[in-house]
């Protein structure tokens, strides 16, 4: 019983950063329509922008922060620069672009820091809170931020009028710019506000999985696993799914398969989610306009 | 206007008849290594073929064609290696395997629209290394180490080096595998498969079973890469999981990007240029070619969405009007 509850905890722990991935992705979806292969590596590379930081003498949370601005700033850029011009292209042309990201920033990572893996520190202490032996204060604070950064974007989104304006862009582009939203700019918003929160994701499970530039593939498909899970159109659903696939791919890697298979788990889990359920657990069923 | 038409016609036959005779020529020309070389991207080029009728003719986004090429690959070599087959009667079984597994995941794909699709097969792709490596299926497919094979010989008589002989066979299955896709997507069939690209309910409207034709269609581009993977494992002598990432399903996508979408000549380019172009980008740095592969695929969206296949058409039809009569 203990065991299994050691399970589901650090099942948690794992699940907030899959939350935080596939936030990100529900939030670029939510500004573009798209999702964007990318987002993997572009915390990758974000998370060594973080490490190069701290490494030149920067202490942790400046250091954190920093790179929080810089991912944003990133973001931004990206989006105006490459995709923009592929607005109105279609779908393959949109994935073919966010493919070529995902191998340039791969490919740029390992040029720059080289492919040897390196340690990254934790904020937060080495000892376990409160004398509890379930759950470690990494995992704990992994969590804690997942949930702020959570309810950061739900004051952002409900209570300012840039996140309404930000809203009113992803729904109705025409309509909006017919207000004076101007819908270009919020787009790139939402891509650096994406990178921002992929950032924090990279930088909260690089202590656990150590940084490489490939450390983020397998945890790209659990937060597409997450976000499709809990509705690739709500940024709350994508969260709880985020989690519950971190809890299901430790218990069912722990009891089940092994954890040889655990990424078969997730293609399993995307397969059955868009075959049984396409909008997910709590997302909108999309109507189209012939 | 006939004649003129006749003669296009007329002039592209004799292209691809000097195309083809340069092509025999070649590998008498170059070491075996270069031979080798050049055989690898006729198989991709076999792969592309595949992987263009279902993307660029059929509108169905696949980034999880590795998959099926590690398919093939797989069952040739435990054909070789544990039952003794020939080399030449894999390409068979791997074919018709390839397109039963194409079809199976066609049917849940059959739900899943552009990028929904992308994603299923991008996670097909990422899991395969680790499926490969299962340790139940350690007995056929070898674990981590994989399987070693050996090289076909030349069949008697012929005064051709190994090298030589698996490239004129490999030339050959690309040319058959070519002039069935021509003929398969220049008729009824190739128009009711890009109709349901290019507008889905108009082409039920007209009759076209969308269902059936999308997980054929789907079956047929997994039996080319099968067809390509197990050509690839006799050429290369060797199969292990770690062959068959991610990176080679987007290798494959590059290949049709730069050749051209939806066009069957430009897989030839695609080949070529996923075999030659990181071999020379990696005397830059061993992550070079992966940077030149990402600003190929953005560069080719952006300036030359049509591919090289597309351009030098395009730039043929202008100088025939420039300077035709």
């Amino acid at each position: 019983m203990e065991q299994l509850a050691h399970q589901v905890f650090s099942g948690l722990a794992t699940g907030g950063i899959y939350a935080s991935v596939a936030l990100a992705l529900v939030m670029i979806y939510q500004a573009t329509h798209l999702v964007n292969f990318a987002q993997g590596e572009m915390a990758m590379f974000a998370t060594y922008v973080a490490w190069a930081l701290m490494d030149a003498g920067l202490p942790y949370w400046p250091a954190f922060f920093l790179t929080l601005a810089i991912a944003f700033i990133g973001g931004i850029v990206i989006e105006r620069l490459i995709i923009r011009p592929f607005d109105d292209a279609d779908v393959l042309a949109a994935v073919i672009v966010f493919v070529g990201l995902l191998v340039i920033f791969n490919s740029v990572a390992g040029w720059i820091f080289s492919y040897v893996i390196k340690t990254f520190p934790s904020p937060f202490p080495a000892e376990p809170p409160f004398g509890n032996r379930l759950i470690g204060s990494h995992d704990l604070g992994a969590i804690a931020v997942t949930l702020v950064v959570l309810v950061l974007l739900f004051i952002f989104f409900r209570f300012t009028p840039l996140g309404l304006a930000m809203r009113a862009a992803a729904q109705n582009p025409a309509s909006s710019r017919l207000v004076g939203i101007r819908v270009g700019w919020m787009r790139a918003l939402g891509w650096g506000l994406a990178a921002a929160i992929g950032a924090v994701a990279g930088i909260m499970v690089a202590p656990i999985v150590f940084l490489d530039p490939n450390m983020m593939a397998g945890i790209l498909l659990y937060g597409f696993a997450g976000a499709l899970l809990g509705g690739i159109d709500n940024p709350g659903g994508a969260v709880v799914g985020g989690f519950l696939v971190g809890v299901m791919e430790n218990i069912v890697g722990a009891y089940v398969i092994g954890t040889e298979l655990k990424l078969t788990v997730a293609l399993v889990l995307i397969v059955g989610v868009l075959v049984v359920r396409p909008t997910g657990l709590f997302g909108h069923k999309l109507v189209t306009r012939v | 206007m006939r004649t003129a038409a006749l003669q296009q016609r007329h002039w592209r036959r004799l292209g691809l008849v000097a195309a083809l005779l340069f092509a025999c020529v070649l590998p008498l020309l170059l070491t075996d290594f270069r031979v080798f070389q050049l055989t690898m991207a006729l198989i991709y080029a076999i792969a592309l073929i595949g992987l263009n009728m279902l993307t660029g003719y059929n509108g169905q986004i696949s980034l999880g064609h590795g998959a099926f090429y590690a398919v093939g690959a797989y069952t040739a070599a435990i054909l070789m290696d544990r039952y003794g087959v020939p080399y030449w009667a894999t390409l068979p079984v791997a074919g018709v395997l390839c397109f039963g597994v194409g079809f199976l995941f066609g049917m849940p794909a059959l739900r899943l629209e552009g990028l929904y699709l992308a994603l299923a097969t991008f996670a097909l792709a990422v899991a395969a290394p680790q499926i490969l490596k299962y340790k139940h299926l350690e007995q056929w497919t070898g674990g981590v180490q994989g399987i070693v094979i050996f090289k076909p010989d030349p069949p008697a008589g012929l005064p051709v080096s190994q090298d030589q002989w698996l490239y004129y066979f490999t030339l050959a299955v690309l040319v058959g595998m070519f002039v069935i896709a021509w003929n398969l997507l220049r008729g009824r069939t190739g128009r009711a498969i890009v109709a349901i690209r290019d507008h889905p309910i108009a082409a039920s409207t007209m009759g076209i079973n969308v269902a059936l034709y999308k997980t054929l269609t789907f079956g047929v581009s997994a039996l080319y890469t099968g067809i390509a993977g197990a050509l690839g494992a006799i050429v290369v002598q060797f199969v292990a999981p770690d062959s068959f990432t991610i990176f080679l399903s987007i290798s494959l996508l590059v290949g049709i990007v730069v050749g051209g979408l939806a066009s069957l000549s430009g897989a030839v380019f695609g080949g070529l240029f996923i075999q030659f172009v990181p071999n020379v980008a990696d005397s830059i740095s061993k992550a070079a070619p992966w940077a030149i592969y990402g600003i190929f695929l953005i560069g080719f969206m952006y300036l030359m969405p049509s591919g090289v296949a597309g351009a030098l058409g395009g730039g043929w039809a202008w100088l025939r009007r420039r300077y035709g009569r």
